[in-house]
């Protein structure tokens, strides 16, 4: 049987397969919200309450985890009292440092390599933390959308749509956040 | 003047191609932009690699593992399940 038909008949199984999967996840998009990690878990649980509550009323429109993430998300602004900056998006932030091209805009300073060797170190489990942190010392904003992204996998529809954006909004921040994070694993793993 | 340096007139420099990476892989390029954007791929080697990191940090970010619940934690939202699906509709709401 599906996981929502299952959650629908009440299986409890299917809810702690469900917490499991999204749980912590939920918890790290609900931080860039609010101002603590006590009340992201609060919003979560709220949350998790709504989904049990209203899991009769998800109509599959979207799917199940666009429809978690959402209400997390709403949960969340109503907790919030970060204000959303809206100039955020019009901040001049370029994908590489300036000061790597020359006046006539090439590379002075070219990317290093480092892809064989995050990949060497991602076998042997040492990466994972460190992209882990470089996506969470994102902006919030950044962060939001590059853990839907790429960490979750939605589509760029389904972000749009869980966290209320345009799709040029979304590229914007989506761009920012994977160039920074590409940064980083240049500056760690990286040799000319 | 050669013809050549006026056509390359609108070709786009390294600094401007690496802004254009996401748009790219988006697919959110109008044709022309693209075609662009490919051809100076096609000349310039750490634009190239510039673009093979961008989808390689793609990649690594969808290997982030989420952590576990503990078993107690488990427990507990098994106990919060259970009192939810009691109380449909919370106290006062």
């Amino acid at each position: 049987m599906e996981l929502i038909q299952r959650l629908r008949a009440g299986d409890e199984q299917a809810f702690v397969v469900l917490v499991r999967r999204y749980h912590d996840s939920m918890i790290r998009l609900a931080s860039s919200f609010v101002p603590s990690r006590a009340v992201a878990e609060e919003v979560v649980q709220d949350t998790w309450m709504g989904v049990v509550r209203g899991i009769g009323n998800f109509e599959g429109r979207s799917s199940l985890r666009t429809w978690l993430f959402r209400i997390l998300v709403n949960r969340a602004r109503t907790a919030g009292t970060r204000e959303r900056r809206s100039v955020a998006i019009g901040d001049a932030e370029p994908a590489v440092d300036p000061s790597r091209f020359d006046e006539a805009g090439a590379w002075l300073s070219p990317p290093e390599q480092w892809i064989e060797e995050a990949d060497d170190r991602l076998r042997s489990g040492k990466l994972a933390g460190r992209i882990r942190s470089a996506i969470e010392e994102l902006p919030a904003r950044q962060r939001e959308v590059v853990t839907l992204r790429d960490v979750e996998g939605l589509s760029s529809d389904e972000v749009c749509h869980v966290l209320e954006i345009t799709d040029g909004n979304q590229r914007v921040l989506l761009h920012r956040g994977r160039s920074r994070v590409r940064q980083v694993l240049e500056t760690e793993f990286g040799r000319a | 003047m050669r013809l050549g340096i006026m056509a390359r007139r609108r070709e786009i420099v390294c600094q401007q191609a690496v802004e254009l990476v996401t748009d790219y892989l988006e697919g959110a390029l109008p044709s022309a932009a693209r075609r662009r954007f490919e051809r100076h791929l096609a000349g310039c080697p750490h634009c190239t690699e510039y673009l093979a990191q961008m989808r390689a940090t793609i990649e690594l970010a969808g290997r982030v593992t989420a952590d576990d619940l503990t078993p107690q934690m488990q427990d507990e939202f098994i106990a919060l399940y259970r009192q939810w699906r009691a109380e449909p509709e919370p106290p006062g709401d």
